[in-house]
């Protein structure tokens, strides 16, 4: 199947196993430019293998991505961060390294983002996890790529910050940024996602909309507790 | 890359415990250890070898109360130094080269003779014994030194006592008078002694007059004199020569003074513990901080990384060596005339123990395991490296040199005190610690493919 000139992104068969454990088996998806895509699945599933395989960080065993021009951003699970550096030079050091046109713009540009501006000058290893999270994710964000992969970003953020992330990100997503994340909240992914990609085990079971899954599911009538409506499912599916 | 070495070294200054355990801690165990060596061990072996013919060695030297004999300073010799006897001086040497011995000491066949010209005090000749020592490590050479020089202080102090009873003996014969036994003839003359002669020629100068007495003066007036000043004699005897000399060959090796030994020493243990723990512990950090991904992912190339961080190994041990080398100008001279050589052999063994400290960061998980690793890792190499030949086995001498040759330790060492004094190669130990510096970044870049 040839890309089409809208992918971004285009996943076949991706394999992966930790020595005997089989963290994927043989997911495949695409993503469209622009698209806010969700990877969706309980503690084990895959979710981080998946998106570090995307990232480049490692190699599938089998399989391919290909990725249609751009850069790949990618914000990890567990904040990449010195600790010994204030928040501005963490920020500094990261813009200088993605050769920022101008560092101190980016630097500025990201402390507004995240709120943290009164706090530059703090060390890192002195602020809350929500916070040091914001840091590890706005540094992601500065080399404005094209596809940028956000590894449960909002976990640890208040419910201020998880509104003004996920504004953030769909505003990046209509500028045309091809954003993929994964979570456990199901209710985040129906709220913040054009699409679902439901993972158990290492093998893609769903693909589409949170209507189409509820469907898929058997659930009915309006939406009441979309945990209930994802965990049905997986249990339909033998998870 | 700039940012980066520029980042690690911002780390480093927030890190008070860390700075100060990586640079006080390292100095201070350099300079003990550094004063510690310039002790050495106890009881260095000595060959001994004894070329006196046994009938004459078994009459000894007669001193009169005390003697001299050979077994006596055998006895004396061993509680200092491990004797260990030898056929004949041929053999003594060959065990010296060899390493066997650190040094031979060799009692020649006129030995005896010399002694008792010495004694009986128509000896010119100083008494001689041959030392031969392999000084190819100038803290053993020190060491045999030490144990000569103090064995022979010894004797000598005690011989020229006898000496000069003997010969004040002589003197009071000469002053008062009485019978002498010439010495190796066995004669037995009557001397009538100065202060005698004075009374006698008093006791004539009644009967004599005119010329005759003022010549009898004169003799009396001399003797009188003569024998007064005889009395202060033993003053100047107290300063006789050493009866006995060291005549010292040195067999083999080329000797860095001990000064820049311990110097040396005190660089080389100092630039392997900082540079090693901190680079181990600078690219455990990127792991422990989750950064190795991240920076990896076109950032910047692993092998960069790597370069970065054997970078920052090398500037910051330059840097601490330095310190030192401050520090140790305050206590003995250094020659700043030889400062390129000295500080190309500091950069390339900072950058050879950077490499070392970058593989070992590889294999750790974490800071504190990969401090404990260099650690593990570093300490037993430098006392491998400090074992002197001549102390252990000869073949397991040769595995020694085979281990420690791996490592950056022992080429460094020798760099530095090549650097520092004109001895040893300098060259060759810089090549050597150029290729383990190349040998461990290919090491940890193996390594770091398994890293993330
Ligand atoms: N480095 C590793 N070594 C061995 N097994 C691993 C490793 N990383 C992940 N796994 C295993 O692979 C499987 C998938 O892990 P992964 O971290 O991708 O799950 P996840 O969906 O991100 O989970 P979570 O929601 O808890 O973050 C798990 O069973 C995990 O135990
Ligand atoms: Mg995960």
């Amino acid at each position: 199947m040839a890309p089409k000139a809208t992918t971004a992104l285009q996943v076949d068969g991706v394999c992966k196993s930790y020595g005997e454990r089989r963290a994927l088996r043989g997911v495949s998806f695409e993503a469209a430019r622009g698209e806010l895509l969700a990877v969706v699945g309980p503690n084990g599933a895959g979710k981080t293998t998946l998106l570090g395989i995307l990232a480049g960080i490692r190699d599938p065993d089998q399989g391919s991505v290909r990725a249609n021009g751009g850069e790949i951003g990618w914000v990890p699970q567990q904040a990449a961060l010195y600790r010994r550096l204030t928040v501005e030079e963490n920020l500094r050091l990261f813009a200088r390294l993605e050769r920022a046109g101008d560092p101190d713009a980016a630097v500025e540009g990201m402390l507004a983002q995240t709120g943290l501006d009164e706090r530059r000058g703090d060390q890192v290893s002195t602020l809350s996890g929500g916070n040091q999270q914001r840091i590890n994710i706005a540094i992601g964000l500065l080399s404005e790529p094209a596809v940028l992969l956000l590894d449960e970003p909002s976990a640890g953020l208040d419910p201020g910050q998880r509104i003004r992330l996920w504004e953030f990100v769909a505003g990046l997503a209509e500028a045309g940024t091809t954003v993929i994340y994964s979570t456990h909240q199901i209710e985040e992914a129906s709220h913040y996602g054009d699409r679902l990609l439901v993972l158990a085990d290492g093998e893609a079971l769903f693909d589409g909309s949170f209507a189409a899954m509820r469907r898929a599911a058997g659930a009915r009538g309006a939406v009441k507790d979309p945990e209930a409506d994802f965990v049905r499912f997986l249990t339909k599916q033998g998870h | 890359m700039k940012w980066l070495l520029l980042k690690d070294l911002q780390i480093l200054k927030r890190s008070p415990l860390l700075t100060a355990l990586l640079i006080v801690y390292p100095i201070v165990l350099a300079v003990l250890i550094g004063f510690a060596v310039s002790r050495g061990p106890d009881k260095p072996r000595i060959a001994f070898v004894n070329e006196i013919e046994a009938e004459q060695a078994s009459e000894g030297l007669d001193l009169g109360e005390g003697g001299f004999s050979q077994e006596q300073a055998f006895d004396q010799l061993c509680e200092r130094v491990e004797c260990v006897d030898a056929a004949d001086r041929d053999e003594a040497i060959t065990m010296v080269e060899d390493g066997e011995v650190l040094g031979a000491l060799i009692l020649p066949e006129d030995f005896l003779d010399d002694l008792t010209d010495q004694i009986g005090g128509v000896g010119l000749d100083a008494a001689t014994v041959e030392v031969y020592v392999n000084e190819d490590d100038p803290v053993k050479a020190r060491l045999v030194d030490d144990r000569i020089t103090a064995l022979l202080t010894e004797a000598n102090l005690r011989l020229s006592e006898e000496i000069s009873a003997q010969l004040l003996g002589y003197l009071d014969i000469l002053v008062e008078g009485g019978e002498f036994e010439i010495p190796l003839l066995g004669q037995t003359i009557e001397v009538l002694g100065l202060e005698r002669t004075e009374r006698g020629l008093e006791a004539i100068r009644g009967q004599t007059s005119g010329e005759q007495r003022e010549v009898l003066d004169g003799v009396i007036r001399f003797a009188a004199l003569a024998g007064q000043n005889l009395a202060f004699a033993d003053e100047l005897l107290g300063s006789v020569a050493e009866p006995i000399a060291v005549e010292k060959t040195v067999v083999s090796g080329d000797v860095p003074p001990l000064d820049t030994f311990a110097i040396s020493v005190a660089i080389a243990i100092t630039l392997m513990f900082v540079t090693t723990l901190l680079v181990a512990g600078s690219l455990a950090l990127e792991r422990e901080e989750n950064t190795f991904a991240r920076l990896t992912r076109g950032l910047v190339s692993r092998a960069g990384l790597l370069v970065e961080k054997i970078g920052l190994g090398t500037i910051c041990s330059a840097a601490v060596a330095l310190v030192l080398l401050g520090v140790l100008e305050l206590f003995v001279s250094l020659d700043w005339a030889r400062f390129p050589l000295f500080a190309a052999a500091i950069v390339l063994a900072g950058a050879a123990f950077a490499a070392m400290g970058s593989a070992i960061g590889v294999a750790a998980r974490e800071v504190r395991a990969s401090a404990l690793a260099a650690f593990a890792l570093t300490l037993p190499i430098a006392f491998l490296s400090l074992v002197p030949s001549g102390t252990v086995s000869e073949s397991l001498f040769d595995w020694i040199r085979v281990v420690t040759g791996a490592f950056p330790f022992r080429p460094a060492l020798d760099a530095l005190s090549a650097g520092l004094s004109s001895s040893g190669d300098l060259g060759l130990n810089l090549f050597h610690l150029a290729i383990l510096t190349l040998a461990y970044f290919a090491l940890a870049r193996v390594g770091l493919r398994r890293f993330a």
